[in-house]
């Protein structure tokens, strides 16, 4: 499934997910992009195992008396059964099923046959669906800091290459790129950002040909 | 072709004696329910854990709540443990920086999709688990011989404390040998998930 995927994540941001250190729509495209790849997936784990190093390297504390008789106790009680994670669901990964609550993604159109579904949208940045007609230019957009797209269906380029589907772009705000969807089939993305995102102004803009997304 | 099978379980029997400890007491723990596997297992990692959180910005008088919650969850999902991707401190890393961050949060995080298990239908490869075992250990050294700075670089990285631009690409630490150990993994337990099909 993973041989034709050739944008991968980049360390530290796998080692921040690791940590539970990156901003929650960052991570909503790395679960994705590990769900599809296995070279990231064996990356995780990679870090997992640093992580275990290091726990295993920490100076024990003291337990308070009656601790360990308190958790022996408790492991025959009834507890709640967590949800697994979600399973893919046509182009979809689990983790973007999950964010769209198993329900199929409701488009709003933003003009020019572009429609985006907004995932998550909080302190931490943004999280969204896009959707590009074949052949049309992704609209012109900036953001303040760190970008992180994955094709999900179709594909685009821009002057920092070809991406297909599982592949990630990591786009910085130096990065000015025109990304442009490949002819054929319709492109699908889930675009992340950390750029704080301004509601109330981003409404009005959608009304012109060029917007921030 | 079944008395090739056959070899090979007998083989994966005798290798499983080399496992470490902690091996043995989680695969107890998951196989067996093993109480008496989990109250060594608890004796071992609960006060490391009650230090890694600390470390990791627990207030001193919450720390222990959440070291009885992360023992409590590895031992209701120790299903999900699989000796051959994760040793088992690895494992238990992450289910200890995932409560202690659905305590802070009170929301989940994204998290990739399950593999398939198959963990009762197959026996673990005996060489795969020790090899994964003994680059653990690798890891490990590689952490100790670092210098002081280097060492509290990468401790904060793990416990939470960089954001991913404060982490340089290169932590230090040779993760390249573990990676391609894993990969070999998850392709064995992929090509598995084709002949089940």
């Amino acid at each position: 499934m993973s041989e034709q995927i050739s944008h991968h994540i980049p360390d530290a941001i796998m080692a921040a997910y690791v940590a539970g250190n990156l901003p929650r729509p960052f991570a909503l495209v790395v679960a994705s992009h590990v769900s599809m790849c296995d070279e990231c997936r064996a990356n995780l784990l990679a870090h997992q195992a640093a992580g275990g190093a290091v726990l295993e390297g920490m100076a024990e504390e003291k337990l308070s008396g009656g601790m360990r008789d308190r958790v022996m106790g408790a492991l025959d009680d009834a507890i709640d059964v967590e949800p697994e994670p979600a399973s893919r669901q046509g182009i979809y990964p689990g983790p973007v099923v999950d964010a769209l609550s198993g329900k199929p993604p409701k488009w709003k159109k933003l003009g020019g046959g572009v429609r985006q579904c907004i995932l998550d949208m909080g302190n931490e940045g943004s999280a969204r669906l896009l959707y590009i007609p074949a052949g049309r230019p992704v609209p012109e957009h900036s953001h303040g800091g760190l970008e992180l797209t994955m094709v999900l269906q179709g594909g685009f380029s821009d002057s920092t290459g070809h991406f297909d589907v599982g592949d990630v772009e990591v786009a910085t705000d130096d990065l000015e790129h025109v990304p442009m969807a490949d002819e054929g089939e319709d492109c699908i993305c889930l675009a992340a950002t950390d750029a704080p995102l301004r509601f109330s102004a981003f409404v009005p803009r959608i009304l012109q040909p060029f917007f921030a997304i | 072709m079944e008395t090739v099978e056959k070899a090979r379980h007998v083989a994966t029997k005798a290798d499983q004696k080399a496992y470490s400890e902690q091996t043995l007491w989680m695969l107890a723990i998951r196989d067996n329910r093993d109480k008496r596997a989990f109250g060594l297992l608890f004796d071992h990692f609960a006060p490391r854990l009650k230090g890694f959180v600390i470390r990791a910005g627990a207030p001193a008088g919450q720390a222990e709540d959440i070291v009885q919650d992360v023992m409590l969850s590895v031992w209701r999902k120790a299903h999900l443990y699989d000796p051959e991707r994760a040793q088992v401190s690895s494992w238990i890393y992450q289910v200890a920086r995932n409560r202690q961050i659905d305590i802070i949060r009170k929301e989940g995080r994204p998290m990739p999709e399950a593999l398939k298990a198959e963990a009762e239908e197959t026996e673990p490869d005996a060489g795969q688990v020790l090899a994964l075992e003994q680059e653990t250990d690798v890891l490990r050294d590689a952490l100790d011989r670092l210098n002081p700075d280097q060492r509290d670089m990468i401790e904060k990285a793990y416990l939470g404390e960089l954001t991913h631009s404060d982490i340089a690409e290169a932590t230090g630490l040779p993760l390249g040998t573990i990676k391609s150990r894993i990969r070999l993994g998850l392709e064995r337990l992929r090509h598995e998930l084709k002949d089940l099909r």
